[in-house]
């Protein structure tokens, strides 16, 4: 064991790999719930506006970007599952999932053209809302699908290091398995997106 | 230290103490004395001591701004600094202390350093990371240090819209990432803190048997992870208004701009139990030691610091009573910010009654604790008035609340954090300092901060209000006893530098446990070891198992 290992033993460092992970996941939840709470706070207070604002939404193109994230966690999970057994299909599974995560965000970049030919994007935006509520929340929509973009970008590279490491180096199981469950959190994170932006039309 | 050895470093000396101890040839700091073994360290004893540096530091130029800021208030005139200039030293003064000075102080340096020795530990749970968050803090400060030599910012310490994300035109953007940059040290330090705490107690160490101060660490861990990211999403919402356009706060962008105040305070009222529970847990430990009696209560006293940070969650509309929120949920703000008084009461009774016939040492370390029980009590109560709807409206945003919150910051935590330097003190260096200069420290810190802050009670309730650096000619005889104080106060911070560093070299050896103090961080030799222990520890009593010198100490 290295120098400064305080474990005991191996199992109980990776006990506190997991929940070290855990925790910041929760910190992730926080980061996202603030958001949350003020799309919430917002459809309280102003609730019409917000119907009218979620309908300009594109519930297609979310249906789809919800339907690509979901098959993605399968196939992370699958990858994961194989850890250490066969190496082969994690690497594919991983390359799949990062593949459908590339192809979200694609999606989610024709989305955004879209809402900017609309005039809904911040900057273009001001004439073509009926009240401020309507505009909070058109900007609380790019500020929260922005964040969650960067953090799906960041699940891609983290998914594509893990892949192409499997060959000559493969990770350790705990960075797998983390990895994984970041890869489920942006998931989560989406699954709660979708309702709270694209579902709260009148 | 023990009755009996009342004074012993206060008499001259026949010899001069040896260079170099046998305990400090074999500890963590003759591991290396080069930079280098230093800059790369996963030591948490070491990472502790780059933590003590680095936070005095900021410590300094904090208190820098502060003189700038009691320096033009002696005259009713603004005639020292200009109305921006004021402005910039005040938000200077307090994104220095509270983020580089008072998030990390206890925490990062006492936290770090004794978690692992207490529990029993080789070290915290992930190293490496906690060396990371040293360095994400430093290079943080760099930010800060940027923004200080360019000039400044102006926006006040909580950033308030549409003043931060529009108008104001310092350098917002380097203090906003500066902040942003500093909360991951907060985060990452949390993560390891609670992990720690739960992987590697040592066997035998069950959660009933957890120094206090491990409780309110984990206590303190838990708010760090949940909420500093709530101010991470603000930063990040202003700079995108700010950058992008984006409107979230500013109204004619759409925005809302008491979103920003629900946010920040969502933060930052916890953030005040980040500052706080630490010391709580610091002089829950020198009360046991000074007593030399097992602590009273101790089960009301750990679960008031889960309390306290549960609570701390859920009071945050205390600070928009009259930012025009409905008035039922101010109420109900109100009576959940009155609540929080309970659970930090319950531990102030508990000191008191640990105390109770106790043999009391009184030495440097526990006159700062019971200096700390009294700045506390006034700091609580004085909020407890602010909690009462209509006593805050009449007092909102006056020098009452300025008061108020150094009572609990400067009075609680700061003077908690030197308790902990001079109890930790031979522990973490190997030597005693000189008692007296100690004593006297923490006299002069006590008499300069009542002078200093109880004149701006007065000061508030006449209705003198905060950020104004002009002000009708008659209150400057209490601005001019605020700032006689806040001398003697800078006298009474920088007194320990030297005598503490005069002790790294000249001071007595300190034996294993000089103040004859239980837990395990005192079975180890001063300094301790790289590993800490020669074998891991097996915990076979019960927390504060202090043997009882008279039958009626009993009870």
């Amino acid at each position: 064991m290295q120098r400064h290992e305080p474990y005991p033993t191996l199992e109980r460092q990776r006990e506190a790999d997991q929940l070290g992970m855990m925790l910041f996941l929760g910190s992730e939840i926080m980061l996202f719930g603030a958001l949350f709470a003020a799309a919430f706070g917002l459809f309280l207070q102003h609730t019409p506006d917000v119907e009218a604002a979620s309908g300009r939404l594109n519930l297609w193109l979310g249906g789809a970007n919800t339907i690509i994230l979901l098959t993605s966690s399968v196939f992370v999970a699958l990858g994961a599952e194989a850890r250490g057994r066969r190496p082969r299909r994690l690497v594919a599974c991983f390359l799949a999932a990062a593949l459908l995560g590339i192809l979200f965000l694609a999606v989610k970049a024709l989305e955004y053209a879209r809402e900017y030919d609309e005039g809904l994007m911040p900057g273009t935006a001001h004439a073509h809302f009926a009240s401020g509520p309507q505009q909070l929340f058109m900007n609380l929509y790019f500020a929260a699908t922005g964040l969650h973009a960067v953090h799906l970008t960041l699940g891609v590279v983290l998914l594509l290091v893990l892949a192409l490491r499997e060959r000559w180096r493969p990770a350790t199981a705990a960075a797998i398995e983390n990895a994984a469950l970041y890869w489920h959190l942006v998931d989560v994170i989406w699954i709660f997106l979708y309702p709270v932006l694209y579902l709260t039309r009148g | 230290m023990n009755a009996s050895g009342e004074g012993l470093h206060d008499a001259p000396r026949e010899v001069d103490p040896p260079r170099r101890t046998p305990a400090e040839a074999s500890s963590y700091i003759a591991d290396g004395y080069s930079l280098r073994s230093w800059f790369v360290t996963t030591d948490h004893k070491r990472v502790a001591v780059l933590y003590l540096v680095s936070i005095t530091a900021f410590f300094f130029i904090g208190a820098c701004a502060a003189a700038l800021i009691r320096l033009e208030l002696l005259t009713p005139a603004g005639d020292l600094l200009t109305n921006e200039g004021y402005n910039r030293a005040f938000t200077l003064h307090g994104v220095v202390m509270i983020w580089f000075f008072l998030i990390p102080s206890i925490p990062n340096v006492f936290g770090n350093f004794l978690l692992p020795l207490m529990i029993g530990a080789r070290d915290l749970a992930f190293p490496r990371l906690n060396l990371l968050s040293w360095y994400i803090y430093v290079f943080a400060g760099l930010f800060t240090l940027y923004v200080l030599l360019t000039g400044g910012v102006d926006t006040g310490w909580t950033f308030y819209t549409p003043l931060s994300s529009t108008y104001a035109n310092g350098h917002v953007m380097a203090a906003l990432t500066a902040v942003f940059i500093v909360g991951w040290s907060s985060i990452l330090t949390g993560i390891n803190f609670i992990v720690t705490v739960h992987k590697l107690r040592a066997p035998g160490m069950t959660w009933g048997r957890l120094p206090l101060f491990v409780w309110a660490h984990y206590a303190t861990a838990l708010i760090l992870v949940l909420a500093t990211p709530v101010l991470t999403i603000t930063l990040i919402l202003i700079a995108l208004e700010r950058l992008l356009g984006i409107g979230i706060f500013d109204p004619s962008l759409g925005g809302d701009p008491l979103l920003f105040q629900h946010l920040f305070w969502f933060y930052s009222h916890p953030a005040v139990y980040i500052m706080v529970l630490p010391a709580l847990g610091v002089v829950s430990e020198l009360v046991a030691a000074a007593a030399r009696k097992k602590i009273f209560g101790y089960w009301f006293v750990a679960y008031s610091s889960i309390a306290i940070a549960v609570i701390g969650f859920f009071v945050w509309g205390h600070h928009m009573f009259v930012s025009g929120q409905s008035m039922y949920a101010s109420t109900i703000f109100s009576f959940l910010s009155l609540l929080v008084a309970v659970p930090s009461a319950i531990k102030v009774y508990n000191w008191t009654a640990t105390l109770y016939k106790g043999s009391i040492a009184l030495n440097a370390a526990f006159l700062f604790a019971m200096g700390f029980i009294g700045l506390f009590v006034l700091g609580g109560l004085s909020g407890l008035m602010l909690a009462m709807l209509a006593i805050d409206v009449h007092v909102h945003d006056t020098y009452f609340v300025v008061a108020h919150f150094h009572y609990i910051m400067v009075g609680g935590a700061v003077t908690a954090f030197l308790g902990a330097v001079h109890f930790w003190w031979p522990k973490m260096f190997g030597r005693m300092y000189n008692e007296t200069w100690g004593r006297i420290s923490a006299a002069l810190i006590f008499l300069g901060f009542n002078l200093t802050f109880f004149p701006q009670f007065l000061l508030g309730y006449l209705g003198m209000p905060r950020r104004y650096h002009v002000y009708p000619p008659e209150f400057q005889a209490l601005h001019v006893l605020s700032s006689s104080g806040a001398f003697i106060l800078g006298l009474g911070y920088g007194l320990p530098l030297i005598y503490l560093f005069y002790s790294l070299r000249h001071g007595d050896p300190a034996e294993p446990n000089p103040w004859g103090a239980t837990g395990l961080e005192w079975t180890v030799p001063s300094p301790p070891p790289t590993h800490n222990f020669e074998e891991v520890p097996r915990v076979e009593n019960e927390p504060y198992d202090y043997a009882l010198r008279h039958d009626e100490s009993i009870g």
